[in-house]
């Protein structure tokens, strides 16, 4: 934009339209745009066109059946289940993070003062360990004459609960994994609440409790919704958890996608699950983000 | 709720109580004493301002008194009862804040009707008060569902205000909440605050680096200086009687001469060199010492013939119009000191002929002038 202002006035009318056409933004966005066409939108499109192509073929662009799709909805195909499992799981997730992230994020922003800092690292620190690995050692912790169970046998008492290869665990394994996606939005959500604003509502005469409610909550909230959104897009995608801890006690929707595109060898299947997956998430994201109005909550406009 | 003071105490039982009382108020923060020997009243009804320039402890004054922070030391007394460590929210005192603290996500009415709304009055009730409240401060009735972030500069004032009278204070303390306006619309909410303050009746305590501002407004100024209050009174005690020579500078432009007394009992310059007749210093101390201070509008330019207690041959070098007033730059030789520069301020009837570089007398009497011992 500023280029074009500046130009000399003697540019002829060809030129400013070449500039016009390309401004400044959009010359430095053509790196990313490259690379997100490239790693991005040509997979997605080929797995689009994997989920209409003949099952157990490779014919992709060359064949066109809904049938992939007649399978996936077939209400005797247990597909469903696992889907049903993901959301479910997701939602629980992203429901207890909310419960559990919020008084860390107010701690962060309020009560730990200098601390803040090394505890935010303290969340930060896992993420530079494998998620497996990860997951890997909670298995150790857990497992029978593992860190726990043995230890409470060797203090004489009885040993652990068996916890592994249960939903409970899987939801346990999702919970831990995705706090910190839950945790920094949050913070920054927080963040953005003015102190002077809970000054002015206690000196209205208001309570904590009336102050969290009506003031804290509703401009918090644009980091609250953004964490949950991302929360959930993470853990309706995840296998891990399923796998490593739940011992695949249950299937998620992710894992049945892995199963046709690996062990089943049918990639058209797998790619019209993968197909209905994005397009659930993408609507329900761009429903959210629509209701979501940040500018209002904000109070920019 | 709020804690007696037990019988003997100040300000417990005399029949003219003052409203808000501080003894002996002092606040520090680790090693940093931001305020000390605060003895303050604060009459009922009264529009008191509080003006010292920043860092000069008047914010942190004002947040124990909205019981955002508590004194080290000393005693608030509201009514007699002791507030020290009564919170704000139970507090009948309210405060209007610099950035006026105005919740973003809620409409106009939603704002004013805040505290109505923390007492639990219904929504139709809460509404009507609202709308009565906006006539008061001069906001418009369909501005009740308006976002408040859209509102002008002026207009948040006027939210900030109601939404501060909705509360039913007894006392009302403002943060400097002009600081951020253009200087025309600052002016106009200067008497507009002033008019509220007579019709509401509330007492009234301002803070604000303006003394400009501080004197439209006020009934009685506090002037604080380094976590001390130097001088209170009425803008024009303040005005024309300042204690020292900080508060005289504060208040306005000052030419300020020092002197000693000589072994006749007369006074001598020590930075301008002559003789200068001086009134007695206010407080009827014995100086060997002073400080005379003219302010530029009592001092004049001599004509031959005409006779002042004090004189100065001097040069204009510069002069500025005020609109109305005149004022000009005058270098007196200083002798060793080089040049000190005079100002002298007239009104445009009065004025020179234009032009500078000219030699002119200045002059000024004792009983305009004031002493002061620092």
């Amino acid at each position: 934009m500023a280029d074009i202002a500046l130009a000399p006035a003697a540019e002829s009318p060809a030129q400013l339209r070449l500039a016009r056409r390309l401004s400044a933004g959009a010359r430095c966005a053509i790196p990313v745009a490259l690379l997100l066409g490239i790693g991005f939108l040509a997979p997605l499109m080929a797995i689009f066109g994997y989920a209409f192509a003949t099952p157990r073929s490779f014919d992709v662009f060359r064949s066109f059946t809904l049938e992939n799709f007649a399978t996936l909805f077939d209400p005797a195909n247990t597909v469903w289940v696992s889907f049903v499992w993901s959301c479910g799981l997701a939602l629980t997730t992203v429901a207890i993070l909310a419960v559990v992230a919020y008084p860390i994020a107010y701690g962060l922003n309020v009560v730990f003062g200098r601390w803040s800092p090394f505890i935010s690292v303290l969340f930060v620190f896992p993420l530079f360990v494998s998620e497996n690995v990860r997951l890997y050692g909670w298995v150790l912790f857990y497992i029978k004459n593992g860190v726990l169970d043995g230890t409470l046998k060797w203090l004489g008492l009885s040993g652990g609960p068996e916890v592994l290869f249960t939903p409970g665990i899987t939801l346990f394994g999702m919970v831990y994994t995705y706090l910190p996606f839950m945790l920094f939005p949050m913070t920054l959500g927080l963040a953005l609440v003015p102190r002077d604003l809970i000054d002015a509502a206690r000196d209205l005469g208001a309570g904590r409790l009336f102050i969290w409610r009506e003031i804290e909550l509703p401009l918090a909230m644009p980091g609250i919704l953004i964490g949950m959104l991302l929360t959930f897009v993470l853990a309706i995608g995840a296998t891990a958890e399923a796998k490593i801890l739940g011992g695949q006690s249950i299937i998620v929707i992710s894992h049945d996608i892995e199963i046709a595109f690996t062990y089943s060898q049918n990639w058209p299947l797998g790619s019209a699950m993968a197909v209905v997956v994005t397009f659930f998430i993408g609507g329900l994201t761009l429903f959210a983000l629509s209701k979501l109005d940040l500018d209002r909550m904000l109070g920019r406009r | 709720m709020l804690q007696t003071l037990p019988a003997g105490a100040p300000g417990a039982e005399t029949p003219a109580a003052p409203i808000l009382q501080l003894v002996g108020v002092r606040k520090t923060f680790g090693g940093f004493t931001a305020v000390q020997g605060i003895d303050l009243d604060v009459r009922e009804g009264e529009f008191l301002t509080i003006v010292g320039p920043s860092g000069s402890g008047k914010t942190t004054l004002l947040r124990m008194l909205a019981g955002m922070d508590t004194p080290s030391e000393g005693n608030i007394t509201l009514h007699g009862e002791l507030i020290n460590d009564i919170p704000p929210n139970r507090r009948p005192t309210c405060l209007v804040f610099q950035s006026l603290a105005l919740f973003p996500h809620k409409s106009v009415g939603e704002n004013i009707a805040f505290p109505l709304k923390v007492k639990g009055v219904d929504a139709a009730a809460r509404k009507a008060r609202a709308l009565e409240l906006m006539r008061v401060v001069r906001l418009p009735e369909d501005y009740f569902d308006k976002n408040v972030m859209k509102c002008s500069g002026g207009e948040r004032q006027r939210v900030a205000l109601a939404r501060a009278f909705a509360y039913d204070p007894e006392v009302l303390f403002f943060d400097e909440p002009l600081s951020a306006l253009d200087y025309k619309l600052k002016k106009a909410l200067e008497k507009e605050l002033k008019d509220l303050h007579r019709e509401t009746g509330k007492t009234f305590i301002y803070i604000t680096h303006s003394l400009e501002e501080a004197m439209v407004m006020s009934d009685r100024i506090g002037v604080m200086r380094a976590g001390r209050l130097v001088q209170v009174g009425t803008p024009e005690e303040i005005y024309g009687a300042p204690v020292d020579r900080f508060v005289s500078e504060f208040v306005g432009e000052v030419n300020t001469i020092r002197v000693k007394r000589e072994a006749d009992g007369g006074w001598a310059g020590v930075d301008v060199p002559g003789r200068f007749t001086l009134a007695p210093p206010r407080d009827g101390t014995a100086l060997d010492e002073a400080f005379v201070v003219v302010r530029p509008e009592f001092m004049r330019f001599l004509g031959p013939g005409d006779s002042a207690d004090n004189r100065l041959e001097g040069i204009v070098y510069n002069e500025y119009s005020l609109g109305s007033r005149i004022q000009y730059q005058i270098r007196v030789d200083a002798g060793a000191a080089g040049e000190k520069v005079f100002l002298v301020e007239l009104s445009r009837s009065r004025a020179l002929p234009p032009g500078t570089d000219r030699a002119v007398t200045l002059g000024w009497d004792a009983a305009d002038a004031f002493t002061l011992g620092s």
